[in-house]
């Protein structure tokens, strides 16, 4: 079954198309990658996706869920996880995910439950009384991802997951996201292109709002004819290959 | 539920800022308790505890405007807004949720500001009620103005307009440093034009027991007060929209 089915999804702002006429799908437990420089139309179109923006053509399905009919229910399937790190900077870390529980509805049970799966699973323990606002890049990145995570979402958005962090913390991000994969259906904005093919099932490359070009790391390298994915996305996206 | 849990995380954020428990319940005492020394020296009719006090929590509650703004203007740049977006949360949650728990706060500002007063010599009477329940259409106005500009604004101009700007012309139109007839003309016309001494009045009169001079002042608040919230609720709601 297909988690994400986007038909034609276009958004036209006064003076730009930031996402044009958009078609393809992500599977189930699938981590799909989106690739594209600036303004490629990653975020309007992980914005989209999340109902934070309509859009002003086409439509998109979530678990067979409309965005533009049905917001409430696709709000219910997914969680994101912004390219800023989304936290509440003035709460500990326990209460950002108390606060996100809370907002879920979550019973204290359930609360209590998620709270102890989600520390273990990103190895909060050692920060868990501590503010947010006092973590280190690599931490709140973490904080963020739990907070996404804790409400069960189907599809988790990852929008630039790895942005400002110094080597170590992406790696042990990269961890974090292959212990999900599979089990969840994962959305990924990323600039890194070895981000992207180490981590990802399929890749899609966008500009000017725009899909270029959709598979794995190897069949893009194989259709850019090089071995390397750096060299394969900028021959993509400077339109030397067709 | 839900939006008890949005209200409990933002008074929690207000209140662990240091500045914010400064200016919002330190700096009213300290003009309070400094305008009454200069009071008990050079006698001034308009710094006579009775007349002070009343104005003091009028013009603390543009302290309240600057933490709602700020706290707002915060969220949306931190993308924390955005993710709850993503929730189950609605806008009348979010609304609620910024709007409601500055109100204790407002109130404790008031309390506060009067026990101080009865320290300094303000006659305990029953009246003393009267302001305290009147300052809640007050801080609805000035919690509002802080949605609306939280709404519209970064955190960076926020501290620019509702630190500077609406802190000033809440204290020079409002009455409470010099009496607006000294003024007069269009100055005092523009003055009673706006909230602000209409706030300051009708506190004063209520602290009087005069609660049918406190009544059109009453008017004038709440009229402002709803206006100034339906603008707010349109402006957030435009930009929940624009996320």
């Amino acid at each position: 079954m297909d988690a994400i089915r986007i038909e034609n999804l276009t958004k036209a702002y006064k003076d730009v198309t930031a996402v044009d006429q958009l078609s393809l799908t992500v599977k189930k437990g699938e981590l799909f990658s989106l690739l594209g420089v600036n303004g490629a139309g990653k975020t309007t179109l992980i914005k989209i996706l999340c109902c934070l923006t309509q859009p002003t053509g086409g439509d998109a399905y979530l678990c067979g869920k409309s965005i533009c009919k049905e917001s409430a229910s696709v709000k219910s399937l997914i969680a994101v996880s912004p390219q800023e790190t989304a936290v509440a900077r003035g709460l500990s870390v326990k209460e950002n995910l108390e606060l996100i529980c809370g907002v879920h509805g979550f019973s204290k049970e359930k609360q209590k439950a998620k709270m102890q799966e989600l520390t273990r699973l990103l190895s909060l323990d050692a920060v868990i009384g501590k503010k947010a606002g006092k973590l280190s890049g690599g931490w709140q990145r973490r904080l963020s991802i739990a907070m996404a995570l804790i409400s069960e979402p189907e599809i988790l958005f990852l929008d630039e997951p790895t942005l400002g962090l110094d080597v170590i913390a992406r790696s042990d991000l990269w961890e974090l996201i292959r212990a999900l994969k599979g089990k969840i259906t994962i959305v990924l904005t990323t600039h890194y292109m070895e981000e992207a093919e180490a981590l990802s099932d399929r890749i899609a490359i966008m500009k000017e709002g725009r899909l270029l070009l959709c598979g794995t790391a190897e069949e893009i390298k194989q259709k850019a004819e090089t071995s390397n994915f750096e060299q394969a996305f900028v021959r993509i996206v400077k339109g030397e290959i067709r | 539920m839900r939006m008890l849990t949005f209200s409990r995380r933002n008074v929690k954020e207000i209140l662990r800022d240091p500045l914010t428990v400064f200016f919002g319940l330190g700096f009213p005492l300290v003009l309070l308790l400094l305008l009454s020394a200069i009071q008990a020296n050079i006698p001034v009719p308009l710094f006579e505890i009775e007349h002070l006090t009343p104005g003091i929590t009028v013009f603390g509650l543009s302290f309240m405007t600057l933490f709602s703004a700020t706290l707002i203007a915060r969220d949306r740049s931190s993308s924390l807004l955005q993710r709850l977006y993503t929730t189950p949360l609605t806008a009348a949650d979010f609304i609620l949720g910024y709007t409601l728990p500055i109100l204790p706060l407002a109130v404790m500002q008031c309390v506060i500001c009067y026990l101080a007063a009865l320290l300094w010599g303000l006659e305990i009477s029953v009246n003393l009620l009267y302001p305290v329940i009147g300052i809640l259409p007050v801080s609805l106005l000035y919690i509002a103005l802080g949605l609306l500009c939280g709404s519209v604004l970064t955190d960076k101009q926020v501290g620019g307009v509702c630190g500077a700007l609406l802190t000033n012309l809440s204290a020079w139109v409002s009455g409470i440093w010099f009496d607006l007839n000294l003024v007069g003309g269009a100055f005092k016309k523009i003055a009673y034009a706006l909230p602000f001494v209409h706030a300051v009045d009708m506190e004063r009169s209520l602290l009087a027991g005069n609660l049918e001079a406190a009544l059109p002042h009453l008017v004038w608040v709440l009229g402002y007060a709803a206006l100034t919230l339906t603008a707010a609720i349109l402006l957030f709601l435009r930009q929940m929209k624009r996320q």
